[in-house]
């Protein structure tokens, strides 16, 4: 049995499932993270004293690492624009770049945390360090998940390409609109967090 | 080579169409890919859970009728640590208590009003072949069953057992209370992913696999109601998943989100950071929980629509302002969720707003449930066994609606609001509100699912004990309410002094559910009984008229012979000038 409308647009709606889906899917993270960014204020105007994150957490490494990710994105926004022009090369290579970014993401992260740690500076410690660790660790499992998905595309999931390229295509573009957004949260989150 | 390709193109299609490859048991029981047979999952799986949850309150009405009652054979049953010598300690108590609730609505009663009757209704309502992703669809099922077997895990946790802090595990109590708590958070991040999940699932497979010529205001009003429905899980649910990450790291890492600074536990400050705000979770959680409410009423209302208009051989009264009430509910339910914590001391500005939107909000309902109503008028009613089921769900749901302006309002709110009276609104909503729909539902789908129909004079065996034990449960708890008598307290309000005039209703109402459990046991076998003995039936035995109808009882594997087509609206029952009273969606023309 085929499930209509997989690959294909339907005629009224001008979309096919998998992009509803994955639309619907990011807000519902969006209420999520949404739900997160409320509690952090309540919290940060309900106490009696609220560090600085520039005074606790290191701003040139994340600005580094803000620097990784939008990168990332614009190599995910390039693997999908070969794979319109059904360049499967070219895709590769910036499919691969997307996981290795992603890749140096999670390697700075582990320093900072890591330098946290031997600080002594734990989600215990204060409620600051609480909300940083909570957000920044729900993030870094987006980018894993995330990760894992790309890797997957340019692995065995490419695959696919030879069979029926446009669902493949389809399926890069829905896996970097996720990409995209675990971007956007960092956007907020760098500021939020390391800046104010 | 091209002729083969094509001839092999259109074999594959009719292979597809008649379905003769048989799956193996684990495929088609276990790992289903089937809307059909994922619905039956979760229904069944939802039923269980629902006797589960309603044996641990028959449990808990003991000890309310007959507070330190020994009972030998619960005692030896359950151990020491629960129940020694037959007596229930309090501890236990509150684990009953915080279990039956969380089971009841999050493992019972949307299981199988969304994923039962959502996974196996609305495809065929659209005409479509399956959900729009099958797969996630079992993965959808997967989580749940993951999410019961953590909370039902739970009850074994070896220090204190299953979680205590009430179904809305409330902070700081949850945040200090035994692991048990902890198994409840990782069982709810399952359920949570897994309504989340399905909700995408209805609303792209309600969006992109309609049927030609089905257009939205072609849609049985259950479409709309699951498809509003879903919108509420997909949006409502996330916060609450948020909620428990922070109880998850308040409880795991020890941090002090919900904490406030100085707590003191028995006698002792608690050593933390402190600065949290306990409040937050009240917040987070009534997010969701108020829109759950509605996730937990509009299916019903969806079934109960479906059941009146068959058996009334009428159009629905007012589909279109149904409709929009649908819509403008969904949307409302998203900030009315502080009338829940009106005793939280909150100011005047924001009581007000509150109330405010909560006497908003209860304006769309009270159209729908009057649609419904007007819907019975001069109709030649039937009355099938789901059909008495859908008329019991009229006034019971609008006791429970009506008792619950009191609540909305704060000034009446707070003298209420720890009382049985809360206990009794919410419950005439939920148990003969929803649950009355929801045996409705499975009266009126039975004979498609299986084939087979349901045993008449069992069914309404079934319905009239239901009817009469479920307000003998119910009502005195009003009255105990209105006494005085706290829902908090685990000797039923023996120790209350002003307690005690109203203590009789405590027995009243226990003696109600114990009946009620055995009303139960004429729909137990009926429905077995019936998968074997049942009369067979064809693709249309209620003469209904929506497009789950035209596929064959039950549908194969991709459901329609011929993929339907929608040639007119959902109600069109005793159309003047037929020669039968109903006029389906799927029938092309004028016969």
């Amino acid at each position: 049995m085929e499930i209509p409308y997989t690959v294909a647009a339907r005629e009224d709606t001008g979309l096919n499932n998998g992009k509803i889906g994955i639309w619907l899917f990011l807000a519902s993270e969006v209420m999520l993270f949404g739900a997160l960014f409320a509690s952090y204020i309540l919290l940060r105007v309900g106490s009696v004293e609220w560090p600085h994150g520039y005074t606790i957490l290191n701003v040139p490494l994340a600005t580094f690492n803000t620097i990784v990710l939008i990168s990332s994105s614009v190599t995910m926004v390039m693997a999908w624009a070969s794979l319109m022009r059904r360049r499967l090369g070219t895709f590769r290579l910036y499919q691969g770049a997307t996981v290795a970014l992603g890749g140096v993401f999670l390697v700075v992260k582990y320093f900072e945390y890591s330098a946290k740690f031997h600080h002594e500076l734990f989600p215990s410690t204060n409620n600051f360090l609480g909300i940083y660790f909570t957000l920044t660790g729900l993030h870094m499992l987006h980018v894993i998940g995330g990760m894992v998905v790309n890797a997957w595309l340019l692995g065995p999931g490419s695959k696919l390409y030879a069979t029926n390229p446009e669902w493949f295509t389809n399926r890069v573009e829905n896996s970097g609109l996720f990409w995209h957004f675990v971007d956007l949260v960092w956007i907020f989150l760098f500021p939020t967090l390391y800046l104010l | 080579m091209a002729t083969t390709k094509t001839a092999t193109g259109h074999d594959v299609h009719a292979a597809d169409a008649g379905h003769h490859e048989e799956l193996g048991f684990f495929r088609k029981y276990v790992f289903s890919t089937d809307h059909k047979m994922i619905g039956i999952q979760y229904a069944v799986t939802g039923l269980l859970f629902l006797l589960f949850g309603f044996s641990l309150m028959m449990l808990m009405r003991w000890q309310l009728a007959y507070p330190g009652k020994a009972v030998a054979w619960l005692g030896a049953l359950l151990g020491d640590a629960r129940m020694p010598g037959g007596v229930m300690l309090p501890e236990f108590y509150n684990e009953l208590g915080a279990m039956h609730g969380t089971i009841m609505v999050f493992m019972g009663v949307v299981p199988l009003a969304v994923g039962g009757f959502g996974n196996f209704v609305l495809p065929l309502q659209i005409g479509a072949p399956d959900m729009a992703f099958p797969k996630i669809n079992m993965l959808s099922y997967q989580c749940y069953f993951l999410g019961g077997v953590t909370m039902l895990a739970s009850f074994f946790v070896p220090e204190g057992g299953a979680a205590q802090a009430g179904w809305t595990s409330y902070p700081p109590l949850a945040n200090i209370a035994t692991s048990g708590q902890t198994w409840w958070l990782v069982g709810m991040i399952f359920l949570i992913t897994s309504s989340l999940l399905g909700s995408i699932n209805f609303i792209v497979t309600t969006i992109q696999l309609r049927a030609p010529g089905l257009s939205f205001m072609r849609f049985p009003f259950f479409v709309w109601a699951q498809f509003v429905t879903s919108f509420l899980l997909l949006l409502a649910f996330p916060p609450l998943e948020a909620a428990g990450v922070l109880q998850l790291m308040d409880r795991v890492a020890g941090t002090s989100f919900f904490m406030p600074t100085g707590l003191v536990v028995s006698g002792q400050v608690v050593q933390n950071a402190g600065g949290g705000n306990p409040l937050l979770w009240q917040h987070l959680f009534w997010f969701l929980a108020h829109p759950e409410v509605y996730v937990l009423i509009l299916p019903a209302m969806g079934i109960v629509a479906e059941v009146i208009a068959n058996n009334t051989r009428k159009p629905l009264w007012g589909y279109r302002s149904m409709v929009y009430s649908l819509g403008f509910l969904g949307f409302m339910s998203f900030v009315v969720w502080a009338h829940h914590m009106f005793m939280t001391g909150m100011g005047t500005v924001m009581s007000t707003f509150f109330q405010t939107t909560t006497m908003i909000i209860s304006i769309p309902s009270v159209v729908i449930l009057t649609a419904l109503i007007l819907s019975l008028w001069g109709g030649s009613i039937r009355f099938t066994t789901p059909m008495l089921f859908a008329l019991g769900f009229l006034p019971m749901f609008g006791i429970g609606g009506l008792t619950g302006l009191p609540l909305g309002l704060s000034v009446t709110d707070i003298p209420l609001h720890d009382t049985y009276y809360v206990i009794a609104h919410f419950h005439y909503v939920v148990a003969p509100g929803t649950l009355f729909a929801l045996m409705a539902g499975i009266y009126y789908w039975y004979p498609k699912a299986t084939g087979r129909m349901m045993n008449e004079f069992l069914g309404k065996l079934h319905f009239w004990g239901s009817f009469v034990f479920m307000n003998l449960v119910f009502m005195p708890m009003f009255f105990l309410g209105l006494a005085g008598v706290s829902r908090r307290l685990f000797d039923g309000g023996e120790t209350y002094q002003f307690a005690q005039p109203a203590l009789h209703y405590n027995v009243m109402s226990s003696w109600g559910a114990w009946m009620l459990g055995i009303a139960q046991i004429p729909f137990i076998i009926n429905f077995f009984w019936s998968l074997k003995a049942g009369k067979k039936v064809g693709a249309n035995p209620w003469e209904a008229t929506t497009l789950e109808w035209a596929a064959p009882s039950p549908p194969p594997h991709g459901n329609f012979a011929h993929p339907p087509e929608a040639h007119r609206g959902p109600y069109e029952y005793s159309v003047p000038g037929r020669r039968n009273d109903y006029l389906p969606q799927f029938e092309r023309a004028e016969a």
